[in-house]
């Protein structure tokens, strides 16, 4: 009885919050899932059925592997638990299998390995305090946090709908935001070699984790004014930095090695191939430019300018996959995106480098370097806006400006994942209500944001 | 974060769930040649949509009464209506007459589902942030967790989203509920009106209409039947008469169209119940099948006798010392009185009991998590039929949670926060050592669960034996009947000893 007392008490506000939204999870599964969900179950069938060597060279199913070796390895421990579930699923050629067995297995393990993300936000929680404690639960930061993270409307959507394995891989990262800010810089940079070999989309935010530890991790010391002090250098951080790095990458990539493989493996990883623009537009500077570009070719067709034999019949509006070329404007390439984007994370990273501001000033880099690598990348996902919104939750408890900004990030950001639920217009209206569910959230906290609280480590 | 918007988020978060469990089958999906209760909602807009007024309720070779025969008041025939003329502006094959029987499509499921959605979105959501905004005893932040956990009510939810069953019981809840606000703060005309529509839309409202009687006439004898009281009794009657006659004038102009209308809503023909039931007939049955005993109209006669003596002593209470808190407490207990010993009960009637109980979660934290838990098992054999075993769980677990968290249920089990302290020591002058009562209480409460979710895994997973194939079923409603009867006794000694309360201050202490 006892037990249950403390169980139940209204402080375990956040165990209810956790417990809540998974409850809310086991509810969305019989909702529609995309083809993601097939993908999932060719890799379980990949990973359990064929030897390591074939991994990165099975193409019976269109969806091939292209994650890194430790989302593989992730996929085959898995599919040890799915063969009490249906071993059929197991079958490399039982293209577009999904059985009810299956379907439970796929969503329960998303649900599981949520897990992980709900660790990580407790120890983000950990690492904000409120300089008026006490007083209302709601007003609390932590509780504030804890809403827009655990429930998460873009996850949600994106994770226990259209069905990927976000929740574990968002944790993992605000992990090792949450190690950086309680100063465990080692614990931090390994819990992201360690994410980089699961899903490599995390190395649009790589520069700010390299720059930020280079610079106030193995420099040691800053001169009074904040600038660098050159003789502080620590060769020895710097070292065990790299080591980490090497090791993890030594056994992700390691067997590959010894069976080279490697370039098959990146050539798998990053498909250039793939076109500028993704099946559904994200909504980024490459879209605009596209859409500027197919205007202009109406325009010009109209005026008698540009010569119909010489406008390809395809356009990048089709919704295909493929590489094409612009008719009016410059084409772009692989190449042009990334000078793009270096360009547009060189102002945040100046920045970090010349005037660090401890965690906050590399979380705000972080955040830059994810939204930039959104609007000029290669091929970029609307999902990769989750990569912005998730940390951006850290920083909008901060500060009132940074509250306002997130109210527009996340209602945009989270409109934008619309186009995932295109089939049955009762899934429209499950997203409309939960898209105002998270907008009215983010709206509340902004309106009591007018309080300030410091967003600092405990002890510093 | 300011007040308001949590009351949108937790009013979202009620519609999320709504719209999560819809998304799963309902009853007679696919299954020729009666299909189900969704399909009867469909029939009826077919019905009402095609064929005049007068041959609704008539059995004729366009309206076969055996195929899903209208058994609702005229308000339920003309929602029908209104839905149908939606229905045809999309889509006229759904009502089609007789074309259309067994329609079945994921647009059409879509239509219905939305149907479901925006009435309960017009009626019963608003009349529950209304009620809960308008209690003053309780802080802001305990008004919208109750607005929460009345939300996530699974009964609610599972029948009218999922189970489908005779769908849009939030309508006439939510007309009840509008007709107890409006009973409460003495807005007494538009209370009785609205409580009329809501008897107009599902005829088993009566079950509350004794306590709305007893309490209105407990406050015309307050204000003095010679004066005020009269006018208000006068008025009171008139809007009543205004309402039905409103309702059913379609039907008023010929003597057999009123008969029939009530031979349809009142089947007496029927037996004492009908499949299995968490009621006191169908639990004693498995001793005693007194439906095969007893002659018929011996049966109706025996119910009405112990459904009437078992809720006396609440309703002349209710009478004598009119007050909002006892008129709440005294739906409880008569809903739940007809419940147990009324005539042809239906299982989802216990819906009828969870909204009064519902009203008084903040009152009584602890019992009414217990009760409204006990009331969605009860209807376990029926949501398993649906397929809805995930949805009941998850809701389930879900409101015990909201509740458990919004009012910490486990510290309130004193005697005090029990109500039952008068009882208690009226108890004590006898038996001096009787200080136990919350601990017994306490461990009935876990006993109930633990036997709850024993039989929850044991209907799931096992098969029941070939001799007594409805063992399960069986069991469920005599658990649920047992639990029942307690609550029975708790409600009534809640109101019973709540007048000594009031009436010997000095007696206590």
């Amino acid at each position: 009885m006892a037990a249950l007392r403390v169980a139940t008490g209204a402080g375990n506000w956040f165990s209810a919050l956790a417990l809540g939204v998974t409850l809310l999870k086991c509810l969305l599964i019989p909702t529609y899932h995309s083809t993601d969900f097939e993908v999932h179950r060719n890799w379980l069938a990949i990973t359990h059925s064929l030897p390591i060597s074939q991994w990165y060279y099975e193409a019976t199913s269109e969806w091939t592997l292209d994650y890194p070796p430790f989302f593989a390895w992730f996929e085959y421990a898995l599919s040890h638990v799915a063969k009490y579930f249906d071993q059929e699923m197991l079958n490399v050629h039982n293209l577009n299998y999904s059985s009810s067995r299956t379907l439970l297995f796929q969503r329960f393990s998303v649900i599981f390995t949520d897990a992980l993300f709900v660790y990580a936000v407790y120890e983000c929680c950990k690492c904000i305090e409120g300089k008026k404690a006490g007083k209302e639960l709601t007003e609390k930061p932590k509780f504030i946090l804890s809403v827009l993270l655990l429930w998460n409307f873009g996850l949600l959507i994106v994770d226990h709908i259209h069905f990927q394995y976000n929740g574990f891989l968002s944790g993992l990262m605000l992990l090792s935001i949450a190690r950086l800010f309680q100063k465990r810089h080692m614990e931090g940079a390994f819990l992201f070699a360690v994410l980089l070999h699961f899903k490599h989309i995390y190395l649009y935010v790589a520069p700010a984790y390299g720059i930020y530890l280079l610079r106030s991790y193995c420099f040691t010391a800053n001169k009074p004014d904040g600038s660098i002090r050159w003789n502080s250098f620590s060769f020895v951080r710097l070292i065990s930095l790299g080591l980490i790095v090497f090791l993890v990458s030594a056994l992700s990539l390691g067997p590959f090695l010894a069976l080279n493989q490697l370039p098959q493996v990146f050539s798998r990883l990053f498909p250039f191939k793939r076109g500028l623009c993704h099946a559904y537009w994200a909504p980024n500077f490459w879209a605009l430019y596209s859409a500027l570009d197919k205007v202009l070719s109406v325009i010009g067709l109209e005026l008698k300018l540009l010569d119909p034999n010489k406008v390809p019949k395809a356009s990048m509006t089709s919704g295909l996959v493929q590489q094409f070329q612009h008719t009016v404007l410059p084409s772009v390439t692989p190449l042009a995106t990334l000078i793009c984007t270096l360009i547009a994370i060189l102002p945040s990273i100046f920045c970090l480098w010349f005037k660090p501001q401890g965690p906050r000033g590399f979380l705000r880099c972080l955040i830059l370097c994810a939204l930039s690598s959104f609007m000029f990348g290669w091929h970029v996902h609307e999902k990769a806006i989750l990569l912005a919104v998730l940390p951006m939750s850290l920083l909008s408890v901060g500060k009132a400006g940074d509250a306002s900004i997130f109210l527009i990030l996340t209602t945009t950001g989270h409109y934008s994942l619309f186009p995932l639920l295109f089939t049955a217009p009762e899934k429209k209206n499950l997203f409309l209500i939960g898209w105002k569910l998270s907008t009215s959230l983010a709206w509340g906290l902004w309106k009591s944001s007018v309080n300030s609280y410091s967003l600092s480590p405990p002890g510093s | 974060m300011e007040k308001w918007y949590l009351m949108t988020a937790v009013v979202l978060i009620g519609l999320t769930v709504r719209w999560t469990v819809s998304l799963n089958s309902y009853s007679g999906a696919g299954k020729p040649p009666m299909f189900g209760d969704y399909e009867a909602q469909r029939h009826w807009q077919e019905i009402t949509f095609n064929l005049p007024i007068k041959q609704w309720y008539f059995n004729s070779s366009d309206n076969n009464l055996q195929y899903w025969g209208l058994d609702y008041p005229p308000l339920t025939a003309y929602h029908s209506l209104l839905c149908a003329y939606v229905a045809e502006f999309i889509n006229p094959d759904w009502i089609a007459l007789h074309t259309s029987r067994g329609y079945e499509s994921q647009a059409h499921k879509l239509f219905m589902r939305t149907t479901v959605l925006i009435a309960d979105l017009l009626i019963y959501i608003p009349a529950v942030v209304l009620y809960c905004c308008c209690l003053k005893e309780i802080s802001i932040k305990k008004r919208i967790a109750k607005v929460l956990c009345i939300l996530l009510y699974p009964g609610l939810i599972l029948i009218d989203y999922g189970h489908f069953q005779n769908i849009y019981n939030s309508v006439s809840l939510g007309f009840a509920l509008w007709g107890v606000l409006g009973v409460c703060y003495d807005w007494d005309l538009l209370g009785s009106l609205a409580f009329c529509l809501a008897i107009n839309y599902k005829q088993m409202e009566l079950y509350h209409s004794l306590p709305f009687f007893c309490f209105l006439l407990g406050k015309c004898f307050k204000k003095g039947l010679k004066g005020k009281g009269f006018v208000l009794l006068i008025k009171l009657a008139c809007t009543v008469v205004a309402a039905f006659l409103l309702c059913w004038m379609p039907f008023f102009t010929e003597r057999e169209q009123t008969l029939q209308v009530l031979r349809r809503l009142f089947p007496v023909d029927r037996g004492l119940f009908e499949d299995k039931v968490a009621n006191v007939w169908c639990s004693f049955s498995v001793f005693l099948k007194i439906k095969d005993i007893l002659p018929h109209h011996i049966q109706i006669i025996i119910s009405f006798c112990f459904t009437f003596l078992s809720l006396l002593p609440a309703c002349i209470k209710l009478t004598l010392h009119p007050s909002p808190k006892g008129f709440k407490f005294t739906l409880v207990s008569c809903a739940l009185s007809f419940f147990l010993f009324s005539f042809q009960v239906h299982e989802k009637s216990i819906l009828l009991v969870s909204l009064p109980v519902c009203l008084v979660l903040s009152e009584i934290p602890f019992m009414s998590t217990w009760f409204l838990l006990v009331s969605t098992f009860s209807m376990l054999p029926l949501l398993l039929k649906d397929e809805l075993l995930m949805p009941s769980v998850v809701t389930m677990m879900a409101f015990f949670i909201a509740c458990a968290t919004s009012f910490s249920i486990f510290e309130k089990t004193s005697e005090e926060e029990l109500q039952l302290k008068s009882f208690s020591i009226s108890v004590r002058k006898y038996f001096p050592c009787f200080t136990f009562l919350p601990r017994i209480i306490l461990h009935l409460f876990l006993f109930s669960v633990i036997t709850m979710v024993l039989l929850t895994l044991m209907t799931v997973t096992l098969d029941p034996p070939q001799r007594l194939p409805d063992l399960f079923s069986v069991l469920v409603c005599f658990v649920s009947c047992l639990n029942f009867l307690f609550f029975w006794v708790y409600f009534n000694i809640i109101i019973m000893w709540d007048s000594k309360n009031g009436r010997n201050p000095k007696k206590i202490n």
